[in-house]
């Protein structure tokens, strides 16, 4: 049975979580003890560090019960929904996704294709992943901003904004993998295909380009993910009000940790959704390429 | 046998290898008439692959003349003169049996219709007939083996260019094979270059037994073989058949004794 090893790790996690949560909550439960001059019973210690309003380690069932009502409590569109802040999210981590793979796959085949181009763009390439994205993620902000990037195409600077921060965060796994996946075919294939003078581009759209799918799904896999926190790192410093990022921004202003942990758990939901979908058109795609089933 | 498909003279190759200068091909002469099926045997590092690379023109000499069907090399591949069969099958695993073959009918540009007609017609060459739908991993190596056999014969190249075609083969689909290609060989009329490390192979097939010697690459015998056209498996217990692999081996003996 599959699932035996499955359940035994969440059912660990679930008995540290609570442990950790009655040890860390319980400080708050012993200094409220002592202002009321009242006793703690091993009871009570249980009761009221399973129950408080600003926890320090909120314990699993209240994080479960504030994300169920984030997700089903209120309207959609409303403001205190999680879904509709998932939906936010969402469309900025798609938009970044999109554009990162783009740039990606293109600045691969350029890699690929130029020793000059690698040269010349490859080291930035790797220093730019160097930087941490939350030194950088309010730069961008303040620059789409001013420049208005966003008045020109007709969408809001803040979606912009987080579409780049998405993209800068995407873009290189795509790059990487692809690379990888373009100079994956031998020197035999290319050889055989020399001995049809075939030109370069016929060599990269029936060669190169088919070889390079699988090494694409599992770069793709890795990007979204990236751009799921590059969109919501961007919702940080915008002074943003929608979005998961926002959320947890606001959970944390306001002390409220039990709202940080749901965005949280929102976001890792979100992120296991984006990468099922990848792996099904994954699947579909390399079904028709002929894979072993 | 009569003009020469490709004349080979005083051949020479030299890498720049890390190392200093490698002589991978010294002073080679020959002569492959239209329609011979001619063998390249030698132990390794004797140049026989480099030898049939340079043939196709993905290496060049560094002096001497080489011309295929009159042409040099280069615009020999350009005009598709010979189909080039690699050791290993390299079919592509994202393309049919059938697709792989059209590789090469796509990147010339033969039209749809053509290419289904060469495609059917090379499947029944090679006997995969009913196969084409298939993908490479359902099949045997023997038959992707095959399957590569008739991509390289789909464009109609009249030179088959083949490195050690069956060398990752079991011997009893290597005999099988063999026996295939002869029928093959005897039905499109194609001259044929192929290297082997097998004496009984080379005898078996060959009209010309090119014997080759590493540290340089170079020619040390050339056998014209006196086996008809026409050769069951058991003509290999004929006394012509074993006195023709016992100069080939004797050549071989000598080619290392000089070192």
């Amino acid at each position: 049975m599959k699932l035996g090893p499955v359940l035994t790790v969440l059912l660990a996690t679930l008995v540290l979580w609570y442990g950790a949560a009655v040890w860390l909550n319980a400080a708050w439960t012993f200094d409220q003890a002592a202002r009321d001059g009242g006793d703690i019973t091993f009871a009570l210690l249980i009761s009221d560090t399973m129950a408080q309003q600003r926890p320090v380690l909120p314990p699993p069932h209240q994080v479960a019960a504030e994300l169920w009502k984030g997700l089903t409590a209120f309207p959609v569109t409303s403001k205190k929904s999680l879904v509709y802040h998932g939906y936010v999210t969402l469309v900025s981590t798609f938009s970044g996704f999109l554009l990162g793979s783009f740039l990606g796959i293109f600045l691969a085949v350029g890699i690929v294709q130029s020793r000059t181009m690698e040269l010349g763009f490859m080291p930035w390439a790797v220093i730019s992943q160097t930087v941490p994205v939350v030194a950088i993620a309010p730069m961008i902000v303040v620059l789409s901003n001013s420049l208005g990037f966003g008045d020109y195409l007709g969408l809001s600077n803040a979606l912009v904004s987080k579409t780049i921060i998405a993209a800068y965060l995407s873009y290189f796994p795509v790059l990487i993998g692809m690379v990888k996946g373009l100079r994956s075919p031998d020197q035999m294939q290319l050889d055989q295909l020399k001995t049809y003078n075939a030109t370069e581009t016929q060599g990269f759209l029936k060669l190169r380009f088919p070889a390079s799918v699988p090494y694409l799904f599992t770069s793709l896999k890795v990007g979204i993910a990236a751009s799921l926190v590059g969109a919501i790192v961007g919702e940080l410093p915008t002074g943003a009000i929608e979005g998961l990022g926002a959320r947890m921004l606001i959970g944390s202003q306001f002390g409220s940790p039990i709202i940080v942990w749901a965005a949280l758990f929102a976001a890792a939901i979100l992120a296991g959704v984006l990468i099922l979908i990848v792996r099904a058109i994954e699947n579909l795609v390399t079904l028709r390429m002929g894979v072993r089933a | 046998m009569s003009a020469a498909v490709i004349d080979a003279k005083g051949v020479n190759l030299v890498f720049q290898t890390g190392d200093g200068p490698v002589q991978a091909l010294k002073d080679v002469n020959l002569t492959v008439g239209k329609g011979e099926f001619v063998s390249f045997i030698g132990p390794s590092g004797c140049g026989k692959t480099t030898l049939l690379r340079t043939i196709a023109a993905l290496e060049h000499p560094t002096a001497g003349q080489l011309t295929i069907n009159g042409m040099t090399p280069d615009e020999a591949r350009r005009k598709r003169a010979y189909g080039y069969v690699f050791q290993a099958a390299g079919l592509y695993p994202w393309r049919t049996i059938a697709k792989n073959i059209a590789l090469p009918l796509e990147i010339m540009g033969f039209s749809k219709g053509e290419q289904q007609a060469r495609v059917d017609r090379v499947l029944e060459l090679v006997e995969l007939s009913g196969f084409g739908n298939k993908f490479p991993w359902q099949l045997s190596g023997g038959m992707q083996q095959r399957a590569s056999i008739a991509r390289a014969l789909a464009f109609d190249a009249d030179i088959l260019l083949m490195d050690e075609p069956f060398g990752a083969l079991d011997e009893i689909v290597r005999d099988r094979l063999n026996e295939e290609l002869l029928k093959l060989w005897n039905r499109t009329g194609k001259t044929i270059c192929f290297v082997t490390h097998s004496i009984p192979e080379a005898v078996y097939l060959s009209t010309k037994i090119v014997v080759m010697s590493p540290r340089p690459g170079r020619i040390t015998d050339i056998i014209d073989s006196p086996l008809p056209r026409e050769r069951p498996l058991d003509i290999r217990d004929t006394k012509a058949f074993i006195d023709i692999a016992h100069r080939v081996r004797e050549g071989l003996r000598a080619g290392h004794s000089d070192e």
